[in-house]
């Protein structure tokens, strides 16, 4: 069935689902996560450690038992857009998306955390110019993806143009990362690493990274990760063998002279949800 | 150990490391707060006080979440509670060298585990505010706590668990990659 790009409903439709998928992100966390942190709860062998991560897992119970948000960062949320072949690609698609961040930010409530980068002034409803981020990819169906992100994770992130003879020292990078954090991000955490590409898509990847499941790693990201685990900051900076959770690389081609590395850090609360749009 | 506000010479004896649990009214301050308190004047008893980094979501009377702030921002901003008698400064992420020694025979710093907002606000029933102006996040709002679970990050004698697990993080790193640089180039 064809959809009318003038037609309303798509864009409440849209609007319906942002809020739903903002709703799930922010009380519950993906399974995928709350594995591993009752993985690394079980593995860790520091006592402060150990009693840390069980507050982190106590915390994510109440929030889904009292059905509010398992942060008081609410975060701001990057949002993803499958986009079926009979669904126009129009503005309506971004004024939904728009439209589901002010209503979650008002029903949920969510904390009003976007501002004018330079005036500071607080929009009050989560959107401002150019935010929320959507991007939009093909796909089967007409599904939204929600990460809303904290800013104490946000603020650690870093890229790098390295040169194209330090492919090795991207390892070290990484756990530079890490070792600059410390305790800010709210570790453990989650990295999503990009690698190639452009000064921009590497970002974009490090990002992307995040949405992937952490429950597997290969042994390129396994071996980012045990490089900062190694460090020892452990859960929020207080020592102990969980510092990252998983590591997720993605990768892109890139100009011959250019080595762009993106590390995107991630606190513990990794919120993410994805809704089907109901058509 | 459980620990009761008014806060007394007890918080001496504890050290970086330890488990506490904490109880009794405490007060919460961020940023703006604090600038108000240097400008007006404390507005509760700051004798044996814990003040608590925080900027809950209040919803209608009661604590919908209140999980920890970085405590780092306030630095600069503590000297003068500890001086009128706060025993106890909790938060997330440690502070700067000038408040370990701020504390330094008078009080000590304490850890709540950041993002558990929820776990925070089940053990807390909200009983007051002082400079509701400020806004939600940055009002000082008067909280009864009920065995809040915390870690004491900085003690009274110049241990500091934060640095001292920074310095390790250092360490390792320095001696797995072999490198002296702080940054790749």
């Amino acid at each position: 069935m064809m959809v009318n790009p003038a037609d309303p409903t798509l864009s409440d439709a849209l609007a319906d689902a942002t809020e739903r998928a903002l709703l799930e992100a922010e009380i519950r966390l993906p399974p995928d996560v709350l594995a591993a942190l009752r993985g690394a709860a079980a593995a860790e062998r520091d006592e402060i450690a150990r009693r840390e991560l069980g507050n982190i897992l106590e915390n994510i119970a109440l929030a889904e038992e009292r059905r509010v948000p398992i942060c008081q960062d609410t975060g701001v949320p990057a949002v993803y857009l499958t986009l079926p072949p009979d669904v126009p690609f129009t503005p309506a698609l971004f004024e939904g998306v728009r439209e589901g961040v002010q209503r979650a930010t008002a029903a949920i409530p969510l904390r009003p955390n976007v501002v004018d980068p330079l005036t500071r002034e607080n929009s009050g409803d989560n959107t401002g110019v150019g935010m929320p981020a959507v991007h939009v990819t093909p796909g089967e169906r007409l599904t939204v993806t929600v990460l809303p992100k904290g800013a104490g994770s946000e603020n650690v992130s870093r890229i790098g143009m390295l040169l194209p003879s330090q492919a090795g020292e991207i390892p070290r990078f990484v756990a530079e990362t890490m070792l600059l954090a410390g305790g800010k991000p709210c570790p453990p955490v989650i990295l999503g690493v990009g690698i190639g590409g452009t000064f921009d898509m590497a970002a974009a990847l490090a990002k992307e990274a995040l949405l992937l499941p952490v429950d597997t790693m290969d042994d390129y990201e396994q071996e980012l990760c045990d490089a900062v685990n190694a460090l020892g900051i452990g859960p929020m900076g207080l020592g102990g063998d969980t510092t990252a959770l998983a590591v997720k690389v993605k990768r892109a081609g890139c100009h011959t002279a250019s080595l762009p590395v993106a590390v995107n850090v991630q606190c513990w609360a990794c919120r993410r949800a994805t809704v089907e749009v109901k058509r | 150990m459980n620990l009761t506000t008014p806060l007394g010479d007890e918080v001496l004896d504890l050290r970086a490391g330890d488990t506490v649990t904490l109880s009794g009214t405490i007060y919460t301050a961020r940023d703006e707060a604090h600038l108000r308190m240097m400008e007006e004047g404390i507005p509760f008893d700051p004798e044996g006080a814990a003040v608590y980094h925080c900027g809950p979501v209040v919803q209608d009377g009661r604590l919908v979440v209140a999980g920890p702030t970085t405590s780092a921002r306030m630095n600069r901003l503590s000297g003068f509670l500890i001086d009128a008698g706060v025993r106890a400064l909790v938060g997330k992420g440690g502070m700067g060298p000038e408040v370990v020694e701020q504390l330094r025979g008078r009080g000590v710093y304490l850890a709540l585990t950041g993002g558990c907002a929820a776990l925070a606000a089940a053990r807390m029933t909200l009983k007051g505010v002082y400079f509701e102006d400020l806004g939600m996040a940055e009002a000082v709002w008067v909280i009864e706590a009920d065995h809040l679970p915390l870690t004491v990050g900085i003690d009274a004698h110049g241990g500091d668990l934060f640095r001292a697990v920074r310095e390790k993080a250092k360490t390792q790193f320095h001696q797995r990659f072999n490198t002296k640089q702080d940054t790749v180039s």
